[in-house]
């Protein structure tokens, strides 16, 4: 694999946000690498920092939230150390966002096809008519059926799924780099989740664009990632392609996350096996591992420092006391 | 996917509906025209103002020629159709005139204060931090006086006439219509489809005007239309108080506050010009709420329930 390729570089990004109970380390100290054409999925429970670190690259953070150290590196470039001007040039241009809910991410005075268009429009300096042709080929490349029909429709006359099309479209616009997918099925059917996912995948080969991913489905980071980054209370505690991570996970909460999963062969009787505990409050984290009161194998060492990201092999890394000592003693 | 959301589906697919090809205001007027008292209120009012402008051409009288012979005369007397007043002037005439004054004081004011409160409210509501608490603060201490009070010290200072007058209601204004702006604002503001123009790489301006202004302006053009009727009462106040309309001229607050003294003789110089009032401000409201609904994005779409 070589580094030209390489188009995001996420290096020490804290996020922190200061609250009147404290500060609130919502992301702290992730690292990691974006290759085109590659998908990442971030994975954790709420509140472990996924949303926050994919809006940290987007600089989207408001306050009291702030991007407290790390870079983000765009092909080389610092967007942490652009002003705001820049950043809205490169934002929906080089790196669009999908979020969560398409049911209220699109504005509901304005036309969809307005709506689609006001990017290209923006960044590409197309014109009303050659920003509506290209809007019509976007809206079929989505798979909305009659799109000369529903360029001039509402938001409010359209599904949600076609609402998340519609969001799909705009985001694609300007043929990104860099997709950002926030959750981008939480809030759709199951059967429509599938047609979003398919869609996804199809339009990020088409770009060759990276795609990461947010999510909290591990059956959408089986389906669709090729690297994955377990968050855990604002760190990544396992990092690794997507292979690895589901057939020999390394970190108590990634094997807690997976043998959480319902299995084909479970019978009615069969117990759910639930992560005990809830995770901490990021405002007052304990000394040592953030997991330590929920982890089932935990020792003395994890109440006392935070485990280090470690690699095992090259495409994997875990942060956890336990394997590395158990790497050490089989290398020595 | 559930019944509901496949029938969802078929109708936003197929359905090639009426209200798909008109815009925005064309699918809010025929929403409008479905609220009769909306509709029969701005009839009313455009009457009025038509009545009120061309009152040159439609007044019987001179509004301000005082027939000694004709004074407290009741409705119905041959050529003065709503009586005389106590000074021997036709009433209907000078509703006509003092429509104009009343109209202006009721609707300018509103008008500019509602443009003054869009910049500071949106700049409030929209940025928060300090600009929101230097905006909100500074209106604050406004608020504390009272309305009245408050346009009495603003008339006071300058000279008294209608130009004061819609200039001391203006100010007073500012203060509530801001706060209805920064709300509404601050609602919209926080919605999703604001942060997801920002990620879409939409500039502050772009996004105020293109995505807050036109979310929440509904609300304000709702207060504004009612405040207008209620304007036109406070408007008469001030004439009362002698800082507005100066003698001979009158709106018509003045019309009720000289027929007042021939109250027991003459009613009917009280009671034409309040009733005006009362009607022109019921029809404002009436107005308004017929503007909440149809300025719904959703209007027009309301389907009978199956």
């Amino acid at each position: 694999m070589s580094n030209s390729d390489v188009i995001l570089e996420v290096e020490d990004l804290r996020t922190h946000f200061r609250l009147k109970s404290g500060t609130l380390k919502a992301v702290d100290g992730i690292s990691f690498t974006l290759r085109a054409g590659r998908t990442l999925c971030i994975v954790g429970e709420s509140g472990s920092g996924k949303t926050v670190t994919s809006l940290s690259i987007m600089r989207l953070i408001d306050p009291p939230g702030r991007i407290v150290e790390g870079r983000v590196s765009y092909r080389g470039q610092d967007l942490l150390g652009l002003d705001e001007a820049a950043m809205e040039k490169i934002r929906g241009d080089r790196l669009a966002m999908i979020f969560q809910d398409p049911m209220t991410s699109l504005n509901p005075s304005f036309r969809i096809g307005d709506q689609i268009a006001e990017g290209m429009m923006a960044h590409q300096g197309l014109n009303r008519e050659e920003a509506r042709r290209q809007t019509l080929e976007l809206m079929a490349r989505v798979g909305i059926p009659q799109p000369d029909a529903r360029f001039r429709d509402y938001p409010h006359q359209f599904s949600g799924g076609m609402r998340q099309r519609v969001l799909i479209a705009g985001a694609i616009a300007c043929d990104p780099d860099i997709l950002i997918a926030d959750e981008p099925t939480t809030a759709l059917d199951v059967t429509i989740q599938a047609q979003i996912l398919r869609l996804l995948r199809s339009i990020q080969t088409a770009l060759g664009s990276a795609l990461i991913l947010v999510t909290h489905d591990l059956g959408v980071v089986a389906a669709m990632a090729d690297d994955v980054m377990v968050m855990y209370a604002g760190k990544v505690v396992e990092y690794g392609d997507v292979k690895t991570i589901f057939a020999e996970p390394r970190h108590p909460y990634t094997q807690g996350l997976l043998s959480s999963l319902v299995r084909l062969d479970d019978t009615r009787e069969s117990p759910l096996r639930p992560i005990p505990g809830l995770p901490p409050d990021l405002a007052r984290l304990p000394e040592g591992c953030s997991f330590r009161a929920r982890c089932p194998v935990a020792v003395a060492a994890c109440g006392q420092h935070y485990p280090a990201l470690r690699p095992l092999q090259e495409t994997h890394e875990v942060a956890c006391h336990l394997v590395a000592e158990a790497d050490a003693e089989v290398r020595a | 996917m559930t019944m509901r959301d496949l029938q969802q589906e078929f109708d936003d697919g197929v359905a090639e509906t009426e209200e798909r090809r008109q815009g925005r205001f064309a699918r809010a007027w025929s929403a409008f025209a479905q609220d009769r008292a909306a509709l029969v209120s701005l009839i009313f009012l455009a009457v009025v103002a038509l009545l009120a402008v061309f009152a040159d051409f439609v007044s019987p009288h001179d509004p301000f020629e005082a027939e000694r012979m004709m004074r407290n005369k009741p409705p119905l007397t041959e050529g003065y159709l709503l009586g005389s007043d106590s000074n021997g002037r036709d009433i209907l005439t000078r509703l006509f005139y003092g429509g104009r004054i009343s109209l202006l004081v009721g609707f300018l004011p509103t008008f500019l204060a509602t443009l003054i409160s869009l910049l500071l409210g949106l700049l409030a509501g929209y940025f928060r931090g300090w600009i929101d608490q230097v905006i909100m603060r500074i209106l604050d201490a406004f608020f504390a006086v009272p309305l009245v009070l408050l346009a009495i010290a603003i008339a006071g200072v300058l000279q008294p006439g209608v130009v004061t007058e819609i200039i001391a209601i203006t100010v007073v204004l500012i203060p509530y219509i801001s706060r209805i702006v920064r709300t509404s604002t601050l609602g919209v503001t926080a919605q999703p489809y604001i942060e997801a123009a920002r990620a879409g790489g939409a500039g502050h301006g772009a996004i105020i005007l293109r995505y807050v202004l036109p979310n929440m302006i509904s609300p304000v053009i709702v207060y504004a239309t009612t405040l207008v009727g209620l304007m036109i009462v406070v408007g008469s106040g001030l004439s009362f108080l002698g800082l507005g309309a100066q003698p001979p001229a009158a709106d018509w607050g003045t019309m009720v506050s000289d027929g007042r003294v021939v109250m027991t003789k003459a009613p009917h110089a009280t009671i034409f010009p309040g009733l005006v009032i009362v009607l022109v401000a019921l029809a404002f409201n009436f107005l308004g709420d017929g503007l909440r609904d149809a300025l719904d994005p959703k209007a027009g779409m309301r389907r009978p329930k199956a």
